[in-house]
Formats: structure tokens, C-alpha cells, sequence
């Protein structure tokens, strides 16, 4: 049967299980433009900028497991895409994203919106391919969408000419395709997972460090189970956050950065640390040369280049983590840590993290345990970020895995909105928030019609104080105040939210905070929140860079300072 | 310990992977010697042979990172396995009549060959490994050199079948069969 690129193209999506393309058309996408409403399984949401699209595919994968697909145009759609496609790499996202490119002839030529999108998004995706016939296009989107969801998720992109998608050819879908060099290993090694064993069966003061593998490999029944049967502490990193459920008696935080003061300490203190598909990110360690001095390391992650990358491992063990863990499990026996459990409580009593003092201007922490009182932490949280976004990992509870969207690699302002885009079009059912400062909030705020436009129930809500405040956070403990670069002006955002046709409310005092959350939560159909909240907020805890975990800078109290 | 470390990789032959490979090394910092790249005896693939200089925790990290890369089939590190390694230098020696019999003389004892004469050069071509190659352009730099082209080494380990030997009866391939996408509900307790 003689197809198009254009039709070849919908069909192979169709056949990988794509549902969703978030997409802005060009010049050269005409033809694919034209065929897409043939394919009706394929929904097409169109955003305001490519930017958009990129993080609401990146969005839409993190909260279904799914990859999401995002299309731009050739020249400038094309590099609005990378800055999403670069937060994808960083936080090991599948997502596909299409570019037109111009017609073969035109190549090279510095032809009109023509841009090497190949060679720019080398570095920032797992697999590319400039497609240059139409024969090739169906093999190019079954080895793209096959890399980008097996071993460690990323990124991967298919630049498409234009003749590309109008030249007719036979269409037979390749069934089977030829990878030499692509095997990601799936099971650990026997040997290494029985030392690992060993180890965690003799520990003394063991501590798992669970990232964002778990979430990828599904993990968390042998996660609770390896916790459970060892009574290990449970503490997460940043972007594990919601792999171990928070309310569990195990669960012991996450460290950091900005973490909690006794998830730092207990992985300081410990003999062996289990690392569970985590990566040793500078943010979680601090200084790498003084992480753990006393711990043997466990590193279990499906990426052999991550395991000594950045913190040098004991016990090695490449593999996806649910295989690994399964294996695992069966060779603990049932042990107990009594005194080093009630150690880390005793900790968690001289630090704790989840306070909330009692302040009469509006508190970002206290709108954020609102959130949390209302949805009664069944809800999906999609942060921008900034100081919101720590104080969104700090202050909410989070049992469900999936649930809490956030760009840690690359942190990168503007995802927020976008992210929330993807992420309820991947769970319509679910409810879904979306937290955003007003920096962030205004680097994709066009999106705003994007959620209009498809009618999309998102809770927004703006935590406005007036600065970049992480920035200024910084400016204020490391360069004594010399505040330069981050007071902002902003628009009346209500008045905005209302211009697109959303509804919206300004909330100034700390009464009205938890009546503009029940308002939000009982309207049908996406609602904006302006929190006016305290300007000059600090995050705490917080470890300077370059220092050792455990020495976090806490909120000075009233009565004097309780740094350690 | 810092050393030069030499990688042989066996890579699929498609456009865009040299610069894939170019593109990992520059961005990790890897402090690379020279990079070799050329046809073997299966088509469509290629073999490359990278030199690079480190201790060997940042060889081996290099290692994987090339490793990682999707159209890379096998990277081993041949450094401590003895190999055989060797590289060609063309060098174009300024060459006057009284200093031709001198350069002529270095020439043979180095068992290179002369392939050009000009009244005031000649150009040499000459095969081994770093070390005498980097010894002869030392020892013709007093002549004045005009011209220097390297190839950078390749490398083959000693012995029989080794880790980049294709086995003709196990071609190299990774078939991946199409699974119907299964309808998945969000992942959940």
C-alpha cells in the first residue's frame, strides 16, 4: 500500500501507542498538518510555544510511564524545543520530539528556517536521525521510540524534510529492527547482588537512597519490601520523591541541598548505603569528597556510566531495579535496627523540617500544607521552579509514586505550566496542581491558552512575593545582601488568568487562603490562585555548596540561632 | 597513575556517529591522544581506535560513556592486554645537498622509506609504533620540518580471538521484535 511520509509517520505512532501530540505547525509540517486529522487516535494539542510542547510531552511521560511526543517546525520551532529536550536528558524522560526540516534539496544551503537540529541536540539526546527518505521513516520512529523507553529513558529526536513527508512509498511496518549496539542490561549480576546481600544482612546503620529508577522501573513493592524486611530508613532523593510513601514509619525524608536535616545526617552517619536508581547528583551530596566517609556503598542503577561516575561503589550492580530488587529480597533475612531507627527520630525531633512557624502574612510554606489538607495529598503536584518547588517537596506529603512533577537536572524556570499541561492530559482523572513563582510562572505563561483552549481542570497557583527568590535567597546568605538582577515588576496576574478567560483569585490575606483553595477545588475547569505571599523567605534547611551534607544552615529561631 | 590508555571500538557506520563519539569525549573533558577510524571486514560497521591519556577510573568512565551510545556495538579498553600498536607519518624534511646523506642515513636506521625528492625536500613515510615514530620526527625536527601528517595509532591485542573479533557464524545483531503497547493504568500502590 503506497502511503506519504506524513501518513507513515501517523501510523507508526499509532501503532507504538501514542495518543497525544503536543505540537506548534510551521512551513514545512504543512503536509503532516494536512494528514493528521485523518488519524483521529491521535490527539493534537496544540501550545503557544515549542517550549511548551517539549515539557508538556516531557510532562505527560513522568506521570504515565508512556513517552510523550512533541512536534515543532523546522529553524526556530526546532530550537525552542531544546530546552525541554535537555530537561528531558537530564531527568531521564521518553520523550520523542519530531522537527520538519527543510525539503533534502535545500540542505546545507542555509536555506529559510533551516537549522542543524541534529547536530544541536547531539549532546542532549540518547539517539537522533536526520531521515532523509521516506522508506526510512518507519524504522527511524520504531528504533527512536525503542530507545527512549527501554534501559535509561531520554530523549530522542527525528528531524523530517518536507518532500520526506509528501513522497509516497510502500508502507509495511517493520516488525522487527536491528539494534547491534543497544542492550541495555536488565538483570544484575548473581555474584554482586549475593555481596549485596551480605552486606545488608550485616549492616549496622544502613540507609537507602532511593531516586528516580524506582519511579522508572515500577519498583515499589520490592523497594517497601527490601525496607520493610531489613527495617532500613528510607530517605529519597529530590526526584525519588514519592517512590516510598512519606507516611510510612520508614520513611525518613530526602536529602540534600535543601533536604532534611536528618535524612543528611543519617546518610553521614551510616555504615552502608543502598543506592537505589540515583545518581549521586551534586545537590544530594554536597561535597563528594567528604559524602559518607563511613559507608560502603550499594549502587544499583541500569546505567554502568552512573556507577562511578561521581561517588565510587562497594558493590556495583547494573541492572533494572525492579529485576535487581526482586532477586535481592529473597536473600535478606528479617533483621532489626532499634537503636539506629530511634536514632534518626531522635534527629528528626532536634531537626525538624516540616514545621510551620506561626506568621501572620501569608506563608508559602502554610499554602502549600493547605494544598496538601485539601486534596488530602491525592492529587498530582507539578512545581516550576525556585523556592516553591523546595518548599513543595518539604511541606507536602507524598504516598502516590508519579506524583510529584518537578525538572531536577536541569531545573529549568517555566516548566511548571506546560508540565502541568501534559501531565492532566496523561491522567485526566486525577486532580492536578500546579505551583509555579512568579518568575517561573511568567517564562511560560503564554500556556495559559493552551489550558483554555482544551478546557484543561489545573490548579494553579502563583506564589508571587516579587523576586526571583531562590536568586535572592542566595544573594542574601552568600553575597551579604547586594540584591542585584532580582526584583521583579509583575502584572496583576488574576487580571491575566481572566484575559484568557480563566477564572482566577487574589489572595493577600492568611484567612483567605484556605477558602481560595476549597473555591478552586469546587470549580469545574482550570483556576488561578495569586498567593501574595512573604517577600523575604528563606528555604531552610540549606547546605552551601561545597559543604558536607551535614552541615545545613537551619531557619534562625526567635530565641537564637540553631545552626549545627 | 596518568598514562595513555588505548580504546577499540566496534561502531555502526552511520551518519552522525563520529560526531556523536567527537561530541561525548569534548564534553566530558577527556583528554584525547588521537582517534583512528576505518572500514573492517563487515560492512556498514566501522572501527575506531582512541587514544586517550588518563588514570585508569576516568579511562574506564570514557569507556562507558562511549559505551552507552546507541550506535556503538562493543568499546574495550586494549591497554593492558599488550597489543600491537601502530601508526604512519608522512614528514617532508627540508633537505639541502649537504644535508641529504646525514637525513638519508637516519632514514635507514629507522627502516622508513624516502617516497619524493626535491632539490630542497624529501618527503619520508614512516610505520611504528608512537614511540619510534614520535623519536624520528624528534630527530628530523633539527633539519627543519616542513610538513607533518600523523594517522594516530590503531591497535590490535595479541593472540587469537579477541574482544572485537565478529564471530562469522554469530553475526552481530540485536533483533527487536514490535510488542503491541498494552493499555496501562497509571502506576499505583
Amino acid at each position: 500500500m503506497m502511503k506519504t511520509g506524513a501518513e507513515i509517520l501517523c501510523e507508526c505512532l499509532i501503532k507504538e501507542g501514542v495518543e497525544v501530540i503536543f505540537g506548534f505547525p510551521g512551513g514545512v509540517l504543512l503536509p503532516l498538518y494536512d494528514t493528521l486529522p485523518k488519524y483521529p487516535e491521535l490527539r493534537h494539542i496544540l501550545v503557544r510555544h515549542e517550549q511548551g510542547a517539549a515539557h508538556a510531552a516531557d510532562g505527560y511521560a513522568r506521570v504515565t510511564g508512556k513517552i510523550g511526543v512533541c512536534l515543532a517546525t523546522s529553524g526556530p520551532g526546532a530550537t525552542n524545543l531544546v530546552t525541554g529536550i535537555a530537561n528531558a536528558y537530564l531527568d531521564s524522560v521518553p520523550v520523542l520530539a519530531i522537527t520538519g526540516q527543510v525539503n533534502t534539496s535545500f540542505i546545507g544551503k542555509d536555506a529559510f528556517q533551516e537549522i542543524d537540529i541534529t547536530g544541536i541536540t547531539v549532546p542532549i539526546t540518547k539517539y537522533n536521525q536526520l531521515v532523509l527518505d521516506t522508506g526510512d521513516i518507519a524504522s527511524a520512529v520504531r528504533e527512536a521510540i525503542h530507545v527512549a523507553q527501554t534501559g535509561r529513558p531520554g530523549p530522542v529526536l527525528l528531524d523530517i524534510p518536507k518532500d520526506v513527508f509528501q513522497n509516497k512509498t510502500e508502507f509495511i511496518f517493520p516488525e522487527k529492527i536491528d539494534l547491534p549496539g543497544y542492550k541495555p542490561k536488565l538483570f544484575g549480576h548473581p555474584s554482586q547482588i549475593k555481596k549485596a546481600a551480605d552486606l545488608i544482612n550485616s549492616a549496622e546503620r544502613p540507609v537507602i537512597i532511593a531516586g528516580r529508577g524506582v519511579n522508572i522501573s515500577l519498583a515499589f513493592p520490592e523497594l517497601k519490601e527490601l525496607a520493610e524486611k531489613s527495617q532500613i530508613p528510607v530517605v529519597t532523593t529530590f526526584l525519588g520523591i514519592g517512590c516510598f510513601p512519606e507516611s510510612h514509619v520508614l520513611s525518613y525524608g530526602w536529602l540534600g541541598m535543601h533536604g532534611m536535616g536528618y535524612a543528611n545526617k543519617a546518610v553521614h552517619s551510616s555504615d552502608l548505603l543502598i543506592a537505589i536508581g540515583m545518581r549521586f547528583d551534586d545537590r544530594a551530596t554536597g561535597g563528594t569528597s567528604t559524602f559518607a566517609p563511613q559507608a560502603q556503598i550499594v549502587h544499583i542503577d541500569i546505567d554502568a556510566a552512573e556507577i562511578g561516575k561521581n561517588i565510587s561503589a562497594d558493590v556495583p550492580i547494573v541492572g533494572d531495579v525492579k529485576n535487581i530488587l526482586q532477586v535481592l529480597n529473597k536473600q535478606l533475612t528479617k533483621r532489626e535496627h532499634i537503636i539506629w531507627l530511634s536514632q534518626l527520630d531522635e534527629w528528626r525531633s532536634l531537626h525538624p523540617a516540616t514545621d510551620i512557624r506561626e506568621h501572620e502574612n501569608v506563608l508559602p510554606q502554610y499554602i502549600i500544607r493547605q494544598i496538601h489538607e485539601a486534596t488530602k495529598g491525592d492529587t498530582i503536584i507539578c512545581t516550576d521552579v525556585g523556592q516553591h518547588q523546595m518548599w513543595a517537596g518539604q511541606y507536602f506529603f507524598y504516598d502516590k509514586p508519579n506524583s510529584f512533577v518537578s525538572s531536577g537536572g536541569l531545573g529549568t524556570m517555566g516548566f511548571g505550566l506546560p508540565a502541568s499541561i501534559g501531565a492532566k492530559i496523561g491522567a485526566p482523572n486525577e486532580t492536578v496542581w500546579c505551583l509555579c513563582g512568579d518568575g517561573g510562572f511568567q517564562m511560560t505563561i503564554q500556556e495559559l491558552a493552551t489550558i483554555a483552549q482544551e478546557n484543561l481542570d489545573i490548579k494553579i497557583a502563583v506564589f508571587n512575593n516579587g523576586w526571583l527568590g531562590m536568586v535572592r535567597q542566595w544573594q542574601e546568605l552568600i553575597y551579604s545582601k547586594r540584591y542585584f538582577g532580582t526584583k521583579l515588576y509583575n502584572p496583576d496576574f488574576v487580571k491575566i488568568a481572566e484575559a484568557y478567560g480563566i477564572e482566577g483569585v487574589r489572595v493577600t490575606k492568611k484567612i483567605d487562603v484556605k477558602p481560595a483553595i476549597q473555591k478552586s477545588m469546587s470549580h469545574k475547569g482550570p483556576f488561578l490562585i495569586e498567593f501574595v505571599v512573604e517577600p523575604e523567605e528563606n528555604v531552610y534547611p540549606f547546605v552551601p555548596p561545597g559543604k558536607i551534607i551535614v552541615e545545613f544552615l537551619e531557619m534562625p529561631s526567635p530565641t537564637g540561632s540553631r545552626n549545627k | 597513575m596518568i598514562r595513555k590508555h588505548i580504546l577499540v571500538a566496534l561502531v555502526q557506520d552511520r551518519p552522525g556517529v563520529l560526531n556523536r563519539i567527537a561530541s561525548t569525549l569534548r564534553r566530558r573533558n577527556f583528554n584525547i591522544d588521537s582517534i583512528a577510524v576505518g572500514s573492517i571486514e563487515v560492512p556498514h560497521l566501522s572501527r575506531m581506535t582512541i587514544v586517550v591519556e588518563g588514570d585508569d577510573a576516568s579511562v574506564e568512565q570514557a569507556r562507558k560513556q562511549l559505551d552507552r551510545i546507541v550506535e556503538v556495538i562493543r568499546i574495550t579498553d586494549i591497554t593492558n592486554e599488550n597489543p600491537v600498536s601502530r601508526e604512519m607519518a608522512m614528514i617532508k624534511v627540508k633537505a639541502t645537498p649537504s644535508t641529504r646523506s646525514e637525513i638519508i642515513q637516519i632514514v635507514d636506521i629507522f627502516r622508513s622509506n624516502i617516497v619524493d625528492v626535491s632539490p630542497d625536500s624529501l618527503i619520508i613515510v614512516t610505520t611504528g609504533n608512537q614511540e619510534k615514530v614520535d623519536t624520528l620526527v624528534e630527530l628530523l625536527r633539527g633539519f627543519g620540518i616542513r610538513e607533518l601528517s600523523r594517522t594516530g595509532t590503531i591497535a590490535l591485542p595479541r593472540g587469537g580471538a579477541g574482544p572485537l573479533t565478529i564471530d562469522e557464524h554469530k553475526p552481530l545483531r540485536h533483533v527487536v521484535e514490535h510488542v503491541a503497547p498494552e493499555e496501562e493504568t497509571l502506576p499505583n500502590w
